[in-house]
């Protein structure tokens, strides 16, 4: 009895949570003389693929963009945190630990308090409706995070090991480069992770850093394209499905690191 | 030694450096200068940076918008409404995955999974679903709901959902008996019926994170206490209320300010869904930033939002960091 509410209640969640899919993958795969309101929930039929060839010749731009700003911009923030994790786990000093939870505190903030500042300093700098704006502006806001995630996986290594180093004569640098670094992998996995996927999904910074169409990020793009009414929906559905694939594969190729990375952002400070 | 020593310190902020003065200028000079246009007569295209008289008058003027007093209440209502159904069922979730059955790993990968999508994808397909012409609305054809209630003499149900402008459970009646000067609300409180498939929205692609969250804790206790709760005669019921729940408090907290935080700061998923909706049903107080820096040029009532709102989430969030910082200490 109690096995048959068991299977009972996640069989209904498992429905639920996958009716958003259904309606992407179904609608996506509809050939376009067969959408209406009525068939949203119908299977298509007549499989065309002409919905996601519409999508890519209007997004794949835009997914290139995406591309071009968060693979730089999910590195470098990574690596600074790296190196500010080394320092605040490994040389902490007398008010190390204010610094880190002023640094901290970035994470935190709605960006819209930062905007009109940010806007009119990249404007100032040139960088304004570019994408290196935009991976400046992602790299800025992203080290409060990352150094939270080195920092708390430098804390469960052993000091031992880095004031070995030390007495051998390594500097600070060299300890980090020989010991700590080879030792980073899982934490560079989550930062990289977590990095990716939040930029990939950024919406706020690439609206309003990057006015410009050709070069906005495939978030923005999609919601053009869904605002639009000229355009069918099997190519939003499609176009919906491309800009979700890359965290999605990440999300099934990298589970494991990607769970670590929410549970590490949830702030275990 | 003690030179060493003074030179390793040095060394280490000298790493810092850049870090601490990128986050001095774009986090603390750059929210300090939100704060000061907020203070200034910068309300169209053209810069002017003079102080207003009295000072605080863009923030009276904002008050007094009818917009933004729905925006705080929408932010009020949505709060509460997306936590109330993400903790729940989060926490549902949860327990029922906790126990060894066949698929584990495949239900929670699935209930977890739409966490790594964007707001703006969740937005999309949710705006559809919930299109009265189309979405949820034929189910109530397919399993011929509205045929009986037709039947039995009722209207049919159509529900308009987004575009729903209706507001119930309106406190307003209570609210001018308990504060004579309430009438200066000109916006009726109570729940904005368009929200509600917005929070619906948010908690599928956020009860999955409180479900890890709270998988992470049920993990962490030991098989012996439930044995020995098992053993005093608990049943499955009061063995969760009484003893699991409690022992999870920790983890509820956690989960209950990085909610908050979501929700304080909600934009994308309400931008892509429903807009501003009708009447102002859906709109809140990030889109009214949004669109009052980059469409209606009033920098001044734009950058004065984004200060409540930071004021608001740091009322939330600083508490909670001191907290876990004092406790490490």
């Amino acid at each position: 009895m109690k096995r048959l509410f068991l299977w009972l209640g996640l069989g209904f969640a498992l429905i639920l949570y996958l009716l958003p899919v259904y309606v992407m993958v179904v609608n996506s795969f509809r050939d376009a003389s067969n959408i209406s309101l009525e068939t949203i929930w119908q299977l298509p039929g007549k499989i065309s693929i002409m919905g996601f060839s519409q999508a890519w010749s209007m997004l794949s731009p835009n997914l290139q963009n995406s591309l071009v700003m968060v693979i730089p911009a999910a590195l470098l923030s990574s690596i600074i945190g790296a190196l500010n994790g080394y320092v605040f786990s490994k040389w902490r000093f007398r008010g190390s630990e204010i610094l880190f939870a002023l640094l901290l505190f970035g994470f935190f903030i709605p960006y819209q308090a930062i905007l009109l500042p940010l806007v009119r300093f990249l404007q100032w700098i040139n960088l304004y409706g570019t994408l290196p704006g935009l991976v400046l502006t992602h790299v800025v806001y992203g080290i409060s995070v990352t150094t939270l995630i080195f920092r708390n996986f430098y804390i469960h290594i052993p000091s031992s090991i880095v004031e070995a180093a030390t007495v051998d004569g390594a500097g600070m640098i060299q300890a980090f480069w020989r010991v700590i670094l080879p030792l980073s992998l899982p934490a560079f996995a989550v930062s990289l992770i977590f990095q990716f996927t939040n930029i990939w999904n950024d919406f706020l910074f690439g609206i309003t850093v990057v006015p410009n169409p050709q070069a906005q990020p495939i978030t923005i793009a999609l919601n053009n394209l869904s605002g639009s009414f000229s355009v069918d929906w099997n190519v939003v559905m499609a176009g919906a499905i491309l800009a979700a694939l890359p965290t999605i594969l990440i999300y099934i190729g990298l589970g494991k690191f990607f769970v670590r990375g929410l549970v590490s952002g949830a702030v275990k400070a | 030694m003690a030179d060493k020593h003074w030179y390793t310190r040095h060394k280490g902020i000298l790493i810092l450096l850049p870090s601490l003065l990128l986050t001095a200028i774009f986090i603390y000079g750059f929210i300090g200068s939100s704060f000061f246009f907020s203070l200034t007569n910068w309300r169209t295209l053209a810069v002017d940076l003079s102080l207003r008289d009295p000072l605080w008058q863009t923030y009276a003027e904002m008050l007094a918008m009818p917009r933004f007093q729905a925006d705080l209440r929408n932010t009020l209502v949505f709060t509460i409404l997306f936590i109330g159904f993400a903790i729940t069922i989060g926490l549902g979730l949860a327990i029922l995955l906790d126990r060894q059955i066949t698929g584990k790993g495949f239900f929670r990968n699935t209930f977890l999974f739409p966490y790594a999508l964007s707001f703006i994808v969740t937005g999309v397909v949710w705006r559809w679903i919930f299109n009265p012409e189309t979405g949820i609305n034929l189910f109530f054809d397919i399993l011929g709901i509205n045929q009986a209630l037709e039947a039995a003499g009722f209207d049919p149900l159509a529900p308009g959902w987004t575009t729903d402008p209706t507001i119930v459970f309106s406190v307003n009646q209570l609210l001018s008996h308990i504060w004579p000067s309430g009438n200066a609300f000109q916006i009726e409180w109570g729940i904005p019926v368009a929200l509600i498939p917005v929070a619906i929205a948010a908690t599928w692609q956020l009860s999955g994170f409180v479900m890890a969250m709270y998988l992470g804790g049920l993990g962490g206790i030991s098989p012996h206490l439930r044995d020995a709760a098992r053993i005093d005669g608990a049943g499955e019921f009061r063995l969760y209320r009484s003893v699991i729940i409690p022992m999870l408090n920790p983890i509820t907290i956690s989960t209950l300010i990085i909610l908050i935080h979501v929700s304080l700061k909600i934009f994308d998923l309400v931008f892509s869904m429903s807009g501003v909706g009708p009447g102002f049903a859906t709109d809140v107080p990030a889109i009214f930033v949004f669109e009052m820096m980059f469409k209606a040029a009033r920098y001044n009532l734009g950058a004065a939002a984004s200060i409540v709102m930071l004021v608001a989430s740091s009322l939330i969030i600083v508490p909670y960091l001191m907290h876990t910082f004092k406790n490490r200490e």
